[in-house]
């Protein structure tokens, strides 16, 4: 009996930061490592002492994977490795590797730079911690060690999400990070394969949500920026740089060029250009129709989306903004609220989930009076908005990815914990699976029984097979093997052969009994009767009547004398080996009985 | 199992392997060498072609003369020209159950195999393979669709006929089997068949065998496959390269500890170095355009041209080439230049570290900003517009036999201030260019093959060690033009075993064991047994259960609870049946302690008598009689089962059981 562990350090029932710890048959390996961005302090980060109490991070884990590049799945990994100290392999897929550096550079910036934080990742940590990065391919089988083995599946959250398998001999457990599972403008739906994991630990973001249509959402979404520019206000959307924001840029570029507006569209500086360029680079991980018509037509190439300069958000008149971050907790997004947010013909759109002790979160929760820093009070006039765009699956999607994996168990992670609950109960329902849901820093044990490989010798195999293809193939046949045990090798063979690995010699036990039947005929004759009679009742068996004037049945041999004293006694001299003990003994209490009497 | 050669072309390989209850394709390639026997396919009407004399026969017979014509003493078929398919007899193809792909040169007969075989298996490939491939497919439809030919030549193709006509036709192989090209539905309908993997990925077929494909470094997305199973192991290696060029170098290590190698696709041209090649394709191209000349490249739309591109990138400036246009003319260019910048996962590492910058990975995307290289689909439309000389043209196809380079061999070929440079090595360019004689222009031939030659093989499957290796036979002896160069040979121990077309060879493996699950319950009921240090046995009775080629061995079901009212059952209800077979014994038994054993369980009056091999137990009252020797134990006794089976258990404590 084995077991895995699944403990939260961050992650459990919070969406702030995602950072699982999963112990699976002796191996340790770290899921995501993000950081909390409604945090300023400690707490923004996870709490690695937990880990290993004392010991090296290098020596508990054998690997550490990161599923996307959102912060709060990424955030912490410079700190991790390069202030806490970890020199293991890390491994995400392409995109996320050549992304995730960018992000956390701007990160970095936003926190020291503009908030003048020390103690602090620096660049050169961010370098040195992407040295460690090993990128992975979909569907790759990576041997971590000889016995760990990952693989990376589509999860379409963000450009190159993936969700991850992690196994060990018949053991797995599947991560899913972020996930989605209906295609969007811009990437398709994640997919997995029925992989039967031991243990299935999903994202539960939109646990209790079924999302209404997406081109409901898609109208409401134009129809609403429409309106504001119409009445000449400005548009706020506040975004991750890479993600909704590709999507939400295809969705207006179209719908500019066919409904023929001309106020400007603007996105935020730096990042969200070279972001387009990773996307057209990546563009294998974007859904089918980008893919098939990239040669024509580059969708991530915008004719009506300009890049913004930070005069103009005082420029007069109607236009609409794409900034960064998304949760209006840092940098221009919030500079731009903040000039707008007094104006009631203005707008801001939340397109995604902002977390607890955001300046997002807040807004979006009713509060109209927001403290600033330096005790500064900003009232909100302008409209706010909040359109799920986020690309999580919603309960539906999370049914049907257990639906496709088929877990053993269900974990859940990264929701809050009432909506949580509620999922909980339809899983195991549904599905009839044990459902989990762990507080940050709990535990979860999940006891595994898994069937253990051996090897059999081919001719051991080939003479099971051999009887099993008999006609009689309802009865069960049973097998008889030795299983021989040296160092981890297990092998599985024929008692005779593993005598002889061994250099032993067999050792027969054979019995002989002698059942005495009251026959006053020649003992031929006698043997002749017992002969017939052995052959009426045991009609599946080879019984045979040899010249020598013994009897066999398969291995058991019967010989007739005389009484020494009792001339009308006949002695039965039985005898089998201790193989055969049970036809042997069951042939003697046969005898005893007596033969019936002679009708010739 | 058993390795069926379809193909005889030892770089366009078609093997199929029977492996454990597995039928597997590996690669489909289609050998166009056939088209050189055939006329070039002209854009635009060629009057020297429409001129060139029928062929007639030494006795004045002339009735081959519509379809055999003759240019420069060479005869060439007036048709619309035909490939060399893979052998479709050998076996029946609808038991393919997979086909496996090892890069986009290798699937060209694709279409044939699946579309008309009754193939029902899966395809599996890479995904800028099967991109790649597209592209090549497309290209080759459209050259050859986009003229129209009236006549389809077959007269030359009867036995007796071909028996009377000049070399090579004369000794063409299989010519009945020749085939015209596939259309566009076919090869969409055979691409559909394809499904994508990555490298590394691990495909269970059947639960019997498992394949992965490995990284080649030959070309994007190209792959050697390892076949196996628990105990077996394959690896085909086709079309590798170890130069560092633009794909993710090759994974060499996952090939070790293979039972068998097959061992397809090396270099064509053994001799030549790629480096030196492309250092005189450079300096040749300069000196042509110097001279006020063109330069014309026949070429495929992906492969070697990204990296001839990038080598002029870095070379026009310096050789005061900057303002001489480079076309490129596919109908796909446009297609394979942009696919070329899109499969970041598959290239080398300096161009993946491009591509997180984000940067193009190849620096043709600057150069068609740049407006130094444009594309065309053909020579029609834009390009005529465009066109300026002196030039340099990329185009195919590389045989000259069809695709937009006949135009251009017509138009440049009667001046010597132009030159041709052949770079792929598919085809042999002086039998390319004998349709085009006589010939003014310039011919030069720097063969670009970046596949394994012999040195770097021999150090390959030293690294490896397979235990045995199967190639085709061309590579058991040296070149047929340089017999003496016994180093231009595979050379290994054991020897390799060679194949050739439409042969079965029956492949050498020994296996002793197979993988056995035990399940959970069942592994929890076994007792084991130190029997010497560091070895335990424990012995196994089970229920085998065979299912999809995997084995699991259960617990055996518990025995039916006998029933409550026991009736007195007819004596055959009584014979026994499928109990659990009694394991074999071993060891001895030490006489004093038996004895004393015995004593122990009541028995009073034993007595023991020495005999020549052992010992002989007597249990005087009871008339029982137990012998024991060295290894074997005869108890002899009435009929008395409750003594017996006491007897039987009292041995039994002193012997080993398996």
């Amino acid at each position: 009996v084995s077991y895995l562990c699944a403990s939260g350090a961050g992650a459990g029932q919070d969406v702030g930061r995602s950072c699982i710890l999963v112990s699976i048959a002796g191996k340790n390996v770290m899921l995501d490592c993000g950081m909390h961005m409604g945090y300023n302090d400690d707490r923004r980060f996870p709490d690695f002492s937990y880990i290993t109490q004392n010991g090296r991070l290098t020596d508990f884990l054998d690997c550490v994977i990161i599923s996307h590049f959102h912060l709060d799945h990424c955030g912490a990994l410079p700190y991790f490795s390069e202030m806490v100290g970890y020199d293991g392999p890390i491994y995400m897929t392409h995109p996320t590797k050549a992304i995730c550096p960018i992000l956390l550079e701007d990160y970095r910036k936003i926190t020291v730079d503009k908030k003048g934080e020390t103690n602090f990742f620096t660049s050169q940590m961010i370098k040195d911690c992407m040295k460690k990065v090993v990128a992975v391919h979909l569907h790759q089988t990576v041997q971590v060690d000889e016995e760990l083995e990952i693989k990376a599946y589509y999860a379409g959250h963000v450009l190159g999400a993936a969700m991850f398998q992690i196994k060990v001999g018949c053991e797995s457990v599947v991560y899913t990070g972020d996930y989605n599972m209906t295609p969007d403008r811009h990437l398709g739906a994640a997919w997995i394969d029925k992989c039967r994991p031991d243990l299935l630990i999903t994202e539960s973001t939109y646990a209790t949500t079924i999302r209404d249509s997406k081109r409901c959402r898609e109208r409401d979404f134009l129809k609403k920026v429409h309106e504001t520019v119409e009445r000449g206000g400005k548009v706020l959307i506040p975004v991750f740089a890479l993600g909704r924001a590709q999507e939400l840029c295809i969705l207006l570029e179209t719908f500019w060029e066919r409904m023929n507006l001309k106020a400007p569209i603007y996105f935020s500086t730096g990042l969200t250009e070279k972001a387009n360029h990773y996307y057209k680079l990546f563009i294998t991980w974007t859904n089918q129709k980008i893919r098939k018509t990239f040669v024509q037509r580059n969708m991530f190439e915008f004719k009506h989306i300009k890049a913004f300069d930070r005069a103009f958000a005082d420029n007069p008149g109607p236009m609409v903004v794409f900034a960064t971050p998304g949760m209006l907790h840092a940098g221009q997004s919030l500079q731009i609220f903040r000039k707008w947010a007094g104006n009631e013909k203005n707008m801001v759109i939340m397109p995604g989930y902002c977390v607890q002790g955001t300046v997002g979160h807040k807004i979006l929760s009713g509060q109209r009076k927001l403290e600033m820093e330096g005790r500064q009070i900003l009232e909100v006039k302008m409209q706010v908005e909040y359109m799920s765009f986020s690309a999580h699956a919603d309960a539906k999607g999370i049914m049907q990815l257990i639906r496709q994996a088929e877990p053993r168990n269900v974990l859940l992670v990264h929701g809050e914990a009432k909506k949580m609950e509620f999922l909980k109960q339809k899983i195991e329902q549904e599905f009839h699976v044990s459902c989990y849901m762990p507080a940050n820093g709990e535990t979860t044990t999940i006891f595994t029984n898994p069937s253990i490989p051996v090897d059999i010798s081919l001719g051991l195999l080939k003479r099971e097979t051999a009887i099993g293809l008999l006609p009689d193939v309802k009865k069960p046949k049973l097998m008889h093997g030795t299983l021989m045990m040296k160092d981890n090798s297990f092998r599985l063979v024929s008692p005779e052969q593993a005598l002889k690995e061994l250099g032993l010699a067999e050792h027969q036990l054979r019995f002989t009994c002698r059942v005495h039947i009251q026959d006053p005929r020649k003992e031929h004759e006698t043997v002749l009767r017992v002969y017939n009679h052995l052959k009426g009742v045991l009609k599946d068996y080879s019984v045979q009547h040899l010249p020598d004037g013994s009897i066999t049945v398969e291995s058991i041999l019967i010989q007739a004398t005389a009484h020494s004293e009792d001339q009308g006694t006949k002695v039965l001299l039985v005898s089998w080996t201790y193989q055969d003990e049970e036809l042997g003994s069951y042939l003697t209490s046969l005898l005893k009985k007596g033969l019936p009497q002679s009708t010739a | 199992f058993l390795q069926y050669c379809l193909s005889g072309h030892p770089t366009l390989p078609c093997n199929v392997l029977k492996f454990k209850s597995t039928t597997i394709m590996l690669d489909c390639g289609l050998d166009m060498t056939s088209t050189l026997n055939f006329l070039p396919l002209p854009l635009v009407q060629s009057p020297r072609l429409s001129k060139l004399p029928g062929w007639v026969l030494k006795d004045g017979s002339t009735f081959l003369d519509k379809e055999l014509k003759e240019c420069s003493g060479h005869v060439f078929v007036d048709s619309v020209p035909e490939f060399c398919l893979p052998e479709t007899e050998l076996l029946d193809l609808s038991t393919v159950d997979v086909i496996l792909i090892s890069n986009y040169h290798c699937m060209m007969a694709l279409p044939y195999i699946t579309e008309y075989t009754g193939f029902t298996g899966t395809v599996y490939a890479t995904e800028p393979t099967v991109q790649i491939g597209r592209l090549l497919m497309e290209e080759l439809v459209n050259s050859i669709e986009r003229v129209p030919k009236a006549q389809s030549a077959s007269m030359w193709k009867n036995k007796e006929v071909q028996r009377l006509l000049p070399v090579p036709l004369k000794d063409a192989v299989e010519v009945s089997m020749w085939r015209k090209c596939y259309t566009m539905p076919e090869v969409n309908s055979a691409l559909s068949k394809i499904q994508l993997v990555g490298y590394s990925q691990k495909i269970e077929l059947f639960g019997a065998v498992q394949v992965t494909p490995l990284s080649s470094g030959y070309a994007l997305g190209s792959s050697n496959w390892i076949i196996q199973s628990h105990y077996e192991k394959v690896s085909y290696v086709s079309g590798s390269s170890l130069l560092t060029t633009h794909p993710q170098p090759m994974d060499q290590a996952s090939l070790k500890n293979s039972d068998v190698l097959i061992l397809t696709g090396l270099t064509q041209i053994p001799t030549a170095n790629p480096d030196g090649m492309v250092g005189e394709f450079c300096s040749n191209l300069a000196m042509t355009v110097r001279n006020g000349g063109n330069v014309l490249v026949p070429c495929y739309p992906s492969g070697v041209i990204y990296d001839l591109l990038e080598c002029l990138y870095q070379y026009i400036d310096s050789a005061g080439l900057s303002n001489v246009p480079f076309y490129f003319i596919s109908p796909v260019a446009n297609s394979s230049l942009e696919f070329s910048q899109i499969f970041a996962e598959w290239l080398c590492h300096n161009k993946q570290t491009k591509v997180y910058l984000p940067e193009p990975p190849f620096p043709h995307a600057e150069l068609i900003q740049t407006n130094k290289l444009k594309h065309y689909p053909s020579i029609h439309g834009d390009f005529s517009n465009d066109f300026k000389q002196p030039c340099v043209v990329f185009t195919g196809h590389p045989s000259l036999r069809f695709g937009d380079v006949v135009h251009f061999m017509e138009l440049w070929g009667k001046s010597s201030l132009n030159t041709v440079i052949f770079t792929e090595p598919d085809f042999s360019y002086l039998d390319a260019l004998a349709p085009y004689q006589p010939l003014a222009m310039k011919c030069v031939y720097c063969p670009i093959d970046t596949r394994l030659n012999f040195i770097q093989v021999s150090k390959l499957l030293k690294e490896v060690q397979p235990l045995h290796v199967v190639c085709p036979e061309q590579y058991t002896q040296p070149p047929p033009t340089q017999s003496h160069r016994t180093d231009l040979m595979i050379d290994c121990q054991p020897p390799p075993m060679s194949y050739r077309r439409a042969e079965v060879l029956t492949l050498p493996y020994k296996r002793r064991y197979e993988k056995i699950e035990i399940m959970p319950e069942l592994a929890d009921s076994l007792v084991p047994l130190e029997i010497k240090p560091g070895i335990s046995l424990a012995t196994v009775s089970a229920v085998l259960h065979t299912k999809d080629n995997k084995h699991v061995l259960q617990l055996p079901p518990k025995p039916p609870q006998p029933p409550a009212s026991k009736k007195r059952k007819r004596v055959n209800d009584d014979v026994p049946e499928c109990k659990p077979l009694k394991p074999l014994l071993s060891g001895s038994i030490p006489v004093d302690q038996f004895v004393q054993t015995l004593e122990k369980h009541g028995f009073s009056d034993v007595k023991v008598e020495d005999t020549a091999k052992g010992h002989i137990v007597l249990l005087q009252e009871a008339e029982t009689l137990i012998q024991i020797e060295e290894d074997s134990t005869h108890i002899i006794c009435d009929n008395d089962e409750p003594l017996r089976v006491k007897l039987r258990d009292l041995v039994l404590k002193f012997l080993q059981k398996f």
